[in-house]
């Protein structure tokens, strides 16, 4: 007898969290607590030395947390999964657990802007060198890589570029030198999109988007497919007697999961950034609901994007959910729809898409994404504001662009709210 | 042959003795990890492996056994920790000594070990860690973020 495969919507529901075993409660309990207590000192040693399953101090790890990190493992097609104080904090400790001084990181041009400042800025200070790539063609891709390259980094769609990736092709550029290839897929959300089926080796989220949905908590995760050969000879540290912890052997001790517990006792140990169990179950509430609210999500942006498309007020749209954009072909072949969020330009430039921003009744102007409401922002200023006029543009943020997270309000209010908006930004 | 769940939880309730071949004495082996894990879970745990049975040394409290066939105790299980090449004879001898199943480790896989014992009538598991999949189904595993694949609307026990 094989296993029910269980869809989408059930696991976004049901995944990581069977009742309680010590209450029976239906709904996950928030176990509020810094610590656990040892059965004995021996427990304790087993617990320390990671012979045994359980839980010691929620820097670590936490049982309200870690139904959180299993459900999006299983979305995901995951093998298992590691949650972080914030997005930045998983993409963190995804690319600090794998490398080190010396190593090369071959990233998309068009990146988050915080991802952008994260490599050129804050990992090049510990020696660790990225090579910035056109996204939209996977042999810039290869071409980039060197010797000393160890991790590919990009988005599944770019923010606010909404840039596809041809997931699959750069996969094959990674595995043909050995290295993961790691994809931050929190714009499609796991509902939309699930690279590790299309040969990525890892995927970090910022939950605080879609995944939690309702603007009101941070939180990330990370998720490894279990499938990477840690022991290629190109990461010892997966393979050798780990120094930071008491001479574990992660790969061999713990096979296809390995990448996590590294990640969960190397790093998330050390700096720290674990989310909170108050938090975790305020984002489970969310992903209970993501397939329904992405659905929605996605079919409000087609009809922003088509009314925009329209409008004689409007200079461009960028929505690959449009079927005429040139990257539809992709995304429909690796994604179920393309989320809320879509770029415009106004024919009245930057000037005219400012009054805009500022003339939305409902739309609300501020940096976020992936919230209930609709949300507004000029990337150019906010954001991407840290990078240059040309990581800008490498990034796909020109200065008239205006990017809107489509929410959840009714279709026809949000068309209201535009129209009446645009004709403000037109007037003077 | 892929074992599901229910398989696999009714193995890990019926085989409570396991013979487990290659343990190591060195704590941080993975060897060490499972049998010290299944040990305190209630199974009793039998070492196999000739390098200690030749000095009288002992692995978590337990006489160590030089092959499977020096065991005088009945042995539901056979878990193997060694090489995927080595391990056909062990399969013949888990037959001759009449265990219910032969469990071969994460890495370890012989499909012709695996036939050999399922066409005796024993159960077959192979490239799995006992430690793990009854961590993924009785608890603890989850606990690491690990996804378990378990959808259910019952308590745990």
């Amino acid at each position: 007898m094989s296993e029910r495969q269980f869809k989408p919507e059930t696991l976004a529901i049901h995944a990581g969290q069977i009742p309680d075993a010590a209450t029976g409660a239906r709904a996950l309990p928030i176990y509020q607590t810094t610590s656990f207590v040892f059965d004995s000192a021996e427990h304790a040693a087993s617990l320390f030395n990671l012979q045994t399953f359980g839980n010691v101090y929620s820097r670590l790890s936490n049982p309200t947390v870690a139904a959180f990190e299993e459900r999006v493992a299983a979305l995901e097609g995951g093998r298992a999964a590691v949650a972080s104080a914030s997005g930045m904090a998983a993409e963190t400790m995804a690319l600090m657990t794998m490398l080190q001084t010396g190593d090369h990181v071959v990233a998309a041009g068009t990146l988050y802007g915080g991802s952008v400042t994260m490599l050129a800025v804050s990992l090049a200070k510990f020696g660790i060198q990225t090579t910035f790539v056109d996204a939209a063609r996977p042999e810039a891709f290869a071409a980039a890589m060197q010797p000393n390259t160890r991790a590919v980094f990009a988005e599944s769609l770019g923010n606010p570029s909404l840039q596809v990736l041809d997931i699959a092709a750069v996969a094959e550029v990674a595995h043909a030198h050995g290295v993961p290839l790691v994809i931050d897929n929190t714009v499609p959300s796991p509902f939309l999109c699930n690279p590790l089926s299309l040969g990525a080796d890892l995927v970090v989220h910022s939950a605080t988007k879609y995944l939690a949905g309702h603007g009101t908590t941070l939180g990330g995760v990370l998720v490894e497919s279990g499938r990477f050969p840690w022991d290629n000879g190109k990461f010892p540290g997966m393979t050798q007697p780990s120094p930071g912890y008491h001479g574990v052997k992660f790969y061999e001790t713990f096979g296809d999961f390995a990448f996590t517990m590294r990640c969960r006792m190397e790093s998330l140990r050390v700096f720290g950034a674990t989310l909170s169990p108050m938090s975790a179950w305020q984002i489970l509430q969310g992903v209970e609901t993501l397939p329904l609210r992405m659905e929605r999500h996605c079919s409000n942006a087609l009809g922003v994007a088509r009314f925009l498309q329209a409008d004689p007020r409007v200079a461009w749209v960028n929505y690959p959910g449009l079927p005429d954009h040139p990257q539809h072909a992709l995304l429909m072949r690796q994604m179920r729809g393309a989320s809320g969020l879509l770029a415009f330009g106004l024919k009245g430039g930057l000037e005219a898409g400012i009054r805009f921003i500022e003339s939305a009744q409902f739309m609300s102007h501020l940096v976020n994404i992936g919230d209930t409401r609709t949300l507004i922002s000029h990337p150019a200023s906010t954001t991407h504001r840290q990078l240059d006029a040309q990581q800008q543009v490498a990034a796909g943020v020109g200065p008239d662009m205006i990017r809107i997270s489509v929410g959840l309000e009714h279709l026809d209010d949000i068309l209201w709210d535009i129209d009446q908006a645009l004709t403000i930004a037109n007037r003077s | 042959m892929h074992n599901d769940n229910s398989t696999l939880r009714d193995l890990l309730r019926q085989c409570k003795t396991i013979a487990v071949v290659g343990l190591s004495a060195e704590w941080h082996r993975p060897s060490f990890f499972a049998a010290k894990y299944m040990q305190s879970h209630g199974y009793k745990i039998i070492p196999v492996n000739p390098r200690y049975a030749a000095t009288g040394q002992q692995i978590l409290g337990e006489k160590v056994y030089a092959s499977l066939l020096d065991i005088t105790q009945p042995v539901d299980m056979v878990d193997v920790f060694r090489r995927t090449e080595d391990v056909l004879p062990l399969a013949d001898e888990a037959i001759r000594i009449g265990v219910k199943c032969l469990w071969q480790q994460l890495g370890v896989q012989n499909f012709e070990a695996d036939q050999l014992v399922r066409l005796a009538g024993l159960a077959s598991v192979y490239n799995r860690c006992v430690k793990i999949e009854h961590a993924r189904l009785f608890g603890g595993l989850n606990w690491v973020g690990v996804n378990t694949g378990v959808i259910s609307a019952r308590r745990p026990h």
